[in-house]
């Protein structure tokens, strides 16, 4: 099946330089109004579309005649409610429709309206901290029209007509604007400047333009040649926005999570994808990532999983706060939830909805996340969407053309100079959660990801089940980027950093063929050598690997944290071999004063990192000398760390050792 | 909720051309709906089915009941002009009924206070209030390790011959409404024999729960098809108690496994491409439709929550009903045959078990401040106790480092004593207490998951009591290395007796 004809046509007529109220105005008339595309688009189809009747409709799709005008990924209306689908396949005068909404009570005869319009997204402020379904309508405007269970055939605009902005222009009249121009800009959030640009299919001289407050709806400017100009724009979803140039990934998206951003870092404008099983944290970690992970901009896309899940982060993220901006992450995020028990073909849809408001985002010149939960749910309604088709099956009943859909879907990631001027430089960060049946990964899903990602996280249930959070299996995992971001990690953190990574994972290496053996002989018949190398790795993981997104003062790392973890194992492990050599015995020595304080250093707040720091670091030099011993070496070494520019042993203690220290959902997050 | 088209007129059609497994397929109606519910008339015997292809000239019917003798040409089709609807109500309680809701005990069919589709509509997910009102089940594997809050859907994992029923009635014969408010329970047999449902019903009699719950049976005698209707059924119910009524509804389903196989049936009959292991493709979203309705919804006073039992083909977690079953629930409850074999009950092994939204339901004004701590220490000494068993199963015991044998050690007795509570009932404090008395036993050096403070609360309270919603004043207390031997060994042996009861 090809798409690129009818939608590149589409949106290169004007009919997309609609306003942001445009495509919703689509939605929003009444299934016996007219055919609702008249509103913003030329409605060449509705004559011969009036006609349009189903003749079949099974699951979710519906089979209408005549539909000769229609063009493929055209939105349409079924049936009496004026149900959303879009054409999918034409054969003659049939076509057939793919219907987002559920489609029980459908019956033959029922009316079939074209909109004239591709499936767009609605492009323009206030999409920031806005829910809306895989089709763009808000989920709180739709309860409101409905209550709290989601009917069929319920509309709302995406971005509320009736919201008004703050408009500060960009350009003059008499200037010359082509698409991707920053015709102005408004404030979205308070700090958060949203530009207004052109679209992208749209040039001119500028004839007229206004300033201050205007209604979301208003043209706020006319070109010369009539057309005019809204504060937001529609876009085809299925349609990459265009960008003047791409960039390599030379800087890293940094996460927060030690596992990512030191042994497994993902370039800004990368791509990663996220496999595991049921239970082994894909989640956790799309939404840590998406509270803490350093981004402007985050596009949450909850495809196919449970509603629970959302209802957590509309719990949790509006209290949670982003100290880079001061805001609440909500106010950087966007929702685009398809829950499991929604209609399929809408979830189909969703990831390139959330995708198209990353790239519109990414125009304005900002680092946009992206996180989709999971696409193994999207590849799934694809093959539902396939077999009604009876399109021949590939792979486990997957269409053939899976992998180059996904292909297509991941190149839309990148770090890139957006179009139009001034130049701006933006990033869509993909990280896509994955769903392998039975937790393996040979499956085609998988496999098709494999072949385009630039990192992969691998979770395991093994590690799953015995709590080792993240369950990253660092055997399988890997990155791309290591190489291309070797030299940023140097400047910001130091020369040693891509040795300290390269010596924790031998370190990891070796433990994992120690523990082989040690399965066969016992740890009692190892050398003490190696014994020390399995105590230090598990320190290792449970330290600077391991990581509970529930603790207030862990669940984000800042980078010195990070490799402080990292530099003192290695140090705790060359100073036991040094003791070894010097003619200690192992099981003499009493590591358990410096391993209790590399676990404090770990359970630390940012602020204390660096006094927690020395500390270990005065626990290790004091091995193997006749220092006293255990409580009182630490406290002892602790009250000596805190010199006047550090903090006080009184600051140091309360929050990071109290239980009842502030949990993310009523205190205050760092990043 | 919406109420479709009020009283649709019946239409009579006779077109049947063609029969094949439970399938219609006829020509001639007029403006079929898809989903719509039909009666099949044909040779004295009527039968309930539903549109599940509705063309232009050809209308396919599934048949709910066993379509054997069916005479094409002697069928006449009632298109009722709406899909399926059963009646809800609080009248229902206390009755037994079937898969599609006809009365199962000889009374009159429950007027009810409303008709619903059995298809329920999709909650809102901006309408949804993140679960988090700690529900106590009695069970220290559940509540201390897994605890289960209102509105989740947390399956039990049984395996052949495993008492995952038996759980489950623990569950529901434990688990109470605190603070005396409105309770329901559900119970849908779906393709269990008459014999397992009656022993589950049993543990009710006397115990009022008979007239506080509703049971929907779909046994292993009745027509498969109906298999697939009984959880929905129940649900539309279920829905009504806890959002209109304003009641906390406890729903088991058993056994979703043959829930699963009469999809599979019906699949293949439509002729249908199977996808792994048979099952239909589409049995993931099949499922989330039954799953996604356990949930609390703002501004309204129930829950529901679903405890779904799944027999696990050859106790394969990785078969495709367990799978996709613990890809959409939250949290599952796995039961092992090992320890069924020890004698322990319930026979829960925590380690693949997992109750997603524990962390909602507890903590301080919940359980107790350190309950994740606590959690969290217990799972790593356990994992590390049941590595290290296999271990000394290659090397023998004397094999393993001391920290090793010593995990060991308490993954025995946690198995026996945590675990293995039998029938008895304990309250989160004694389930609390008790684990805390097992990781007393170990050294402080093997227990870095626990935090200083609470250490400090811990000894403050002479060790004899919960941290309960304990305050830490002053967190200056910090004890390094905690290797603190003799006192700590005793308080624990004499803590040994002390195993509540309930
Ligand atoms: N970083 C973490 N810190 C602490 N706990 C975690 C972490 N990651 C995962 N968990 C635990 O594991 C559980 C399961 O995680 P999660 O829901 O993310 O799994 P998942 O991979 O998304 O599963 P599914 O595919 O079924 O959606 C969580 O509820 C939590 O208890
Ligand atoms: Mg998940």
């Amino acid at each position: 099946m090809s798409r690129d004809r009818d939608t590149a046509a589409d949106a290169a007529s004007p009919a997309d330089a609609v306003p942001a109220r445009g495509a919703a105005a689509t939605k929003a008339s009444a299934p016996s109004e007219p055919p609702p595309a008249t509103s913003i688009a030329p409605p060449p189809a509705t004559s011969a579309a009036c006609a349009a009747r189903l003749i079949r409709i099974t699951g979710s799709l519906a089979v209408a005649r005549p539909l000769r005008e229609a063009a493929l990924y055209e939105l349409a209306r079924v049936g009496e409610q004026g149900l959303l689908g879009e054409v999918i396949r034409l054969d003659g005068d049939v076509g057939t429709i793919q219907v987002y909404e559920d489609t029980s009570g459908l019956a033959a005869g029922e009316p079939v309206a074209l909109t004239g319009s591709a499936l767009t997204a609605a492009l323009g402020p206030g999409l920031l901290g806005s829910i809306v379904d895989g089709v763009g309508r808000p989920l709180s405007r739709l309860a409101q029209e409905s209550g709290d269970f989601l009917r069929a055939g319920l509309t709302a605009p995406t971005l509320d007509p009736s919201a008004s902005w703050v408009f500060s222009p960009g350009v003059a009249p008499g200037d010359l604007v082509e698409g991707g121009d920053v015709l102005g800009e408004v404030e979205e959030r308070s700090g958060f400047t949203h530009r207004i640009l052109i679209p992208p299919d749209v040039g001119g001289r500028i004839a007229e333009i206004s300033e201050g407050e205007v209604s979301a709806d208003a043209v706020v400017a006319v070109l010369e040649d009539g057309t005019p100009l809204y504060l937001g724009h529609a876009w085809p979803v299925r349609q990459p926005r265009p960008v003047s140039r791409r960039l390599p990934s030379d800087r890293p998206f940094v996460t927060g999570q030690r596992v990512f951003d030191f042994l497994f870092p993902v370039a800004e404008g990368g791509t990663v994808a996220v496999p595991g099983g049921f239970g082994t944290g894909k989640t956790v970690i799309e939404q840590t990532l998406a509270k803490y992970a350093a981004a402007d901009v985050v596009v949450y896309v909850g495809c196919g999983e449970r509603g629970n899940e959302m209802a957590e982060v509309l719990n949790e993220f509006p209290s949670l706060i982003d100290p880079r901006t001061g805001l609440s992450i909500m106010d950087r995020t966007i929702l685009v939830v398809n829950t499991s028990n929604m209609p399929v073909a809408a979830r189909e849809a969703s990831v390139y909805l959330g995708m198209t408001y990353a790239e519109y985002y990414r125009d304005m010149g900002y680092g946009v996340a992206l996180m989709a939960d999971s696409l193994s749910r999207w590849a799934e309604a694809l093959r539902e969407l396939s077999s009604r088709l009876q399109e021949m099956p590939g792979e486990e009943g997957y269409p053939t053309y899976l992998g180059n859909r996904m292909g297509a879907f991941y190149e839309r990631a990148g770090r890139v100079i957006a179009a139009g001027r001034p130049e701006r430089t933006g990033a869509v960060t993909f990280i896509g959660a994955i769903s392998p049946p039975g937790g393996d990964f040979s499956e085609p899903v998988t496999q098709a990801a494999l072949r385009v990602i630039g990192g992969l996280w691998a979770l395991d249930a093994g590690l799953a089940h015995q709590r080792q959070f993240p369950a990253v299996d660092w055997e399988v995992s890997y990155s791309l980027y290591m190489d291309a971001l070797a030299p940023w990690f140097v400047e910001r953190c130091g020369a040693d950093w891509p040795e300290l990574r390269a010596a924790v994972l031998e370190l990891l290496q070796r433990d994992r063929e120690l523990r082989d053996i040690a399965g066969l002989v016992g740890v009692e018949a190892l050398q003490d050598t190696d014994r020390v190398v399995l105590d230090v790795a598990a320190l290792v993981r449970e330290t600077l690997l391991g990581q509970s997104a529930y603790d207030p003062n862990d669940a984000v790392s800042p980078l010195e944290k990070t490799k402080a973890l990292a530099a003192l194992s290695l140090s705790l492990h060359r100073t036991i071999l040094r003791l070894l050599e010097e003619g200690a015995a192992y099981e003499e020595l009493d590591i358990a004063a410096a391993r209790h304080a590399l676990f404090s250093l770990r359970n630390s707040g940012s602020a204390d990192v660096e006094a927690r720091a020395l500390n270990v670091e005065r626990l290790i030099a004091a091995l193997g000398t006749k220092e006293p011993e255990g409580e009182g070496a630490e406290v002892a070494a602790l009250e000596e760390a805190a010199t006047p520019e550090s903090p006080t042993p009184e600051s140091l203690a309360p929050e990071s050792l109290a239980p009842e220290s502030p949990t993310p959902e009523d205190g205050e997050a760092e990043v | 909720m919406s109420h479709h088209d009020v009283h649709p007129l019946p239409r009579i059609y006779r077109g049947v051309f063609a029969a094949a497994g439970p399938l219609l397929y006829l020509t001639g109606v007029r403006r079929a709906k898809l989903g719509e519910w039909v009666s099949v008339r044909s040779v004295g015997q009527t039968r309930r089915g539903q549109v599940i292809d509705a063309g232009e000239e050809v209308t396919v019917i599934q048949v709910l009941e066993e379509t054997l003798g069916l005479r094409p040409g002697e069928t006449e089709v009632v298109m009722s002009g709406t899909t399926a609807r059963v009646v809800v109500g609080r009248e229902l309680l206390g009755r037994i009924l079937s898969g599609t809701g006809a009365p199962l005990d000889g009374l009159p069919a429950p007027v009810g206070e409303d008709l619903r589709p059995i298809w329920g509509e999709p909650l809102n997910p901006a309408r949804r209030t993140r679960p988090g009102d700690f529900v106590e089940t009695g069970v220290s594997a559940i509540d201390g390790m897994n605890t289960l809050v209102r509105g989740q859907k947390l399956p039990v994992f049984s395996g052949p011959g495993l008492p995952g029923l038996q759980l489950a009635a623990e569950i529901v014969e434990k688990a109470r409404a605190p603070r005396g408010e409105p309770f329901a329970v559900i119970f849908v047999g779906v393709g269990i024999t008459a014999r397992e449902t009656q022993l589950f019903l049993d543990r009710f009699k006397g115990s009022g729960a008979s007239e506080w719950g509703v049971v929907y049976l779909s046994e292993a005698r009745d027509p498969t098809i109906e298999r697939l209707l009984a959880p929905r059924v129940a649900l539309a119910e279920a829905e009504f108690l806890a959002f209109d009524a304003g009641m906390h509804v406890l729903v088991v389903i058993a056994d979703m496994t043959y829930y699963c196989e009469a999809l599979r049936e019906i699949a293949t009959a439509r002729e249908e491409i199977p996808g792994r292991r048979g099952y239909p493709g589409y049995m993931y979203t099949d499922l989330a439709g039954i799953f996604e309705r356990a949930g609390v919804v703002q501004g309204r006073e129930g829950s529901l929550t679903q405890i779904p039992i799944v027999t696990m083909p050859d106790n394969d977690i990785t078969h495709p009903i367990p799978d996709l079953t613990g890809y959409i629930t939250e949290g599952q409850l796995v039961l092992s045959g090992d320890l069924h074999r020890k004698g322990v009950f319930p026979p829960v092994d925590v380690l693949p078990s997992l109750s997603r939204l524990m962390n909602a339901g507890i903590g301080p004004g919940k359980t107790a401040p350190e309950h994740r701590e606590w959690a969290n220490q217990l799972y790593a000494v356990y994992a590390r106790g049941r590595e290290a068993r296999m271990m000394a199963a290659v090397v023998g015991e004397s094999g393993l480092g001391d920290p090793d044998r010593r995990a060991m050690d308490f993954a025995d007795r946690f198995e026996r004593e945590f675990i293995g509570q039998g029938r008895a009932r304990r309250d989160i404090a004694a389930t609390l207490e008790l684990g805390w008395r097992l990781l007393e036993r170990l050294p402080r050096e093997d227990l870095l998951r626990i935090s200083d403070a609470t250490w400090a609360v811990r000894d403050t309270a002479g060790g004899d009591a919960t941290v309960r919603d304990a305050t830490v004043g002053d967190a200056t207390v910090r004890d390094a290395t905690g290797r603190d031997g003799a006192g700590r060994d005793e308080a624990a042996r004499s803590a040994e007796g002390t195993e509540a009861s309930p």
